[in-house]
């Protein structure tokens, strides 16, 4: 037999799906059929459920950091650099550092970005003192020593628009905001407003139905269709596109998103906001053939959550290994995304939903199982216990029994709309 | 889905006002369009060429852009946006272009 090159693999981003990938790829492949290189611009591996604790006392940053290369099989090259562009022509990455990587199939899964400065005032007087995001590490711990002293007043949360990470998030930290202030006996002193430019709670109908009660039940109000212009955190004011002004005393707000810096870099890469054109099904970019995108980079109709990357991961190393040996892709993702939702008091819900199927109550993933769309314990168990998995199962690229990559069907209830 | 009458032209709408099918759109429909969901009219240049990015954008894409793009792209900032526009520039946009509702993000 004829020895031949190893071919290369070069994956940006070692978060969630480039990590998870980079393992399941090593499973398939040996170093002399194919070379794995991962390229991130630090080497802090956040897992980012775990940054709606931070605030409340009930995660500490180190708690939920790990190295990146630590998390990746020994015969992967980790490259810690900023990464300058991709050039689809040529196929080559190049790095900050000086390198350039030539590449058969190239993953590009380097997530999506806070753009504060994208919103007038946000990051201006007051941001850090008085408007804060738990969407990082140093916004979560400085709103947490906020959150210690905050005895009285408004708490606006407040998503200025979509897409956003894990879009259930802020309506977890509301719950949660609730919760903490209840047990530091001072809820009845501070009013919480959830800000919103959705029609509702959520992004589909019948979750949006059942989150809507929950926030009424904790006395949370709901302020929908609002277009945030501009943050002025010395005032105290959001103020929407059409002149209508919200006050606050405290704002914790979700910045706009969007892809990563190199990505508007790179002629043809990615669309205005600097997520990837890419295929809802095969996963593989519109932009190149040998370019595939994995998680929030993508501009796929899903949500952006580590959930969907982690299925998506399965689908993306099928179609990626018959994209290098030279096959059809066959691979489907159906947009499958499963969150827990945290409702404060020890309680969560779930979702479970896809492409076409909208949250619907039951049971996941089977008609025995954990209740779906209901606030239960075992479901706030689940989300606790999902952390050790994440580092030693979902990152090394193992599957979780019973669990698969395409949604669940029986076990849910179709609501009549 | 139901039909109304607009220009003498017999068009299909879905529940929310929004056109079925794009190709049914004429210049002329879009100043009672826009009367009827609040756009202010006169209808200006700068809504002329917010109305022909939306439909250049449907076709290419098939859909049409959320705010964000548009104000990235269609050479109206998001803040003029909401003067032409007020309450939803990509909702409204998209209905008085003659565009199906866009899908928006999830």
């Amino acid at each position: 037999m004829l020895t031949t090159e190893p071919k290369k693999l070069v994956i940006l981003g070692g978060g969630t799906g480039g990590t998870l990938a980079a393992n399941r790829m090593r499973k398939v492949y040996d170093e002399s059929d194919l070379t794995i290189d991962v390229i991130d611009q630090n080497n802090e591996h956040v897992y980012q459920p775990g940054l709606l604790f931070v605030p409340f006392g009930l995660a500490e940053p180190d708690e939920i950091v790990r190295p990146r290369d630590r998390q990746l099989k020994k015969s992967i090259n980790y490259h810690l650099s900023e990464i300058d562009a991709v050039d689809i022509e040529t196929s080559n990455v190049s790095l900050r550092n000086g390198t350039t990587l030539e590449y058969d199939a190239l993953l590009v899964a380097t997530g999506s970005i806070l753009q504060p400065e994208e919103t007038e005032g946000l990051d201006g007087p007051g941001w850090l003192e008085t408007v804060f995001t738990f969407y990082d590490m140093a916004g979560a711990t400085a709103l947490a020593k906020k959150l210690e002293t905050f005895n009285s007043g408004r708490l606006v949360i407040n998503v200025i628009d979509m897409p956003i990470k894990c879009p259930v998030a802020p309506l977890e930290f509301a719950f949660l905001a609730d919760w903490y202030f209840t047990e530091r006996g001072v809820r009845d002193d501070i009013t919480i407003t959830y800000v919103t430019p959705l029609d509702g709670a959520f992004t589909k109908p019948t979750a949006s139905a059942t989150l809507s009660s929950l926030l009424q039940e904790k006395n949370i109000e709901l302020v929908t269709e609002f277009n945030t212009g501009e943050v002025d955190g010395a005032e105290g004011t959001l103020t929407g596109f059409d002149g209508t002004v919200i006050e606050f005393d405290l704002a914790v707000v979700v910045p706009l998103h969007g892809g990563a810096a190199y990505v508007h870099d790179s002629p043809g890469l990615g669309d205005e906001l600097g997520f990837i054109p890419t295929n809802n099904a095969t996963l593989q970019s519109e932009v190149a053939p040998n370019i595939f995108v994995l998680g929030d980079a993508a501009d796929v109709p899903a949500s952006k959550a580590g959930s969907v990357t982690h299925f998506e991961g399965e689908v993306l190393v099928q179609n990626l290994e018959s994209f290098l040996d030279g096959r059809e892709l066959d691979a489907a993702f159906d947009g499958h995304a499963n969150c827990f939702i945290e409702t404060g008091f020890s309680k969560a819900l779930l979702i479970d939903f896809n492409y076409e199927t909208e949250p619907l109550p039951g049971h996941y993933p089977g008609p025995i199982g954990l209740p779906l769309l209901k606030e239960s314990r075992i479901n706030h168990l689940g989300k606790l216990m999902f952390q050790p998995f994440y580092w030693h199962g979902l990152l090394k690229g193992r599957d979780i029994p019973g669990i698969g990559a395409d949604m669940p069907s029986h076990g849910k209830h179709r609501v009549s709309s | 889905m139901t039909s109304k009458l607009l220009a003498g032209a017999e068009i299909e709408v879905n529940d929310e006002g929004f056109f079925v099918d794009a190709n049914q759109w004429t210049e002329d429909m879009a100043t009672e369009l826009a009367e009827e969901c609040g756009v202010p009219t006169p209808l200006t240049e700068q809504h002329w060429t917010v109305l022909h990015y939306m439909r250049q954008e449907y076709f290419e894409k098939g859909t049409g852009p959320t705010v964000r793009k548009l104000g990235k792209s269609s050479g109206v900032s998001i803040k003029e946006l909401y003067q032409l526009f007020p309450k939803g520039p990509a909702k409204l946009a998209a209905r008085v272009a003659g565009i199906p509702k866009p899908r928006g993000c999830i």
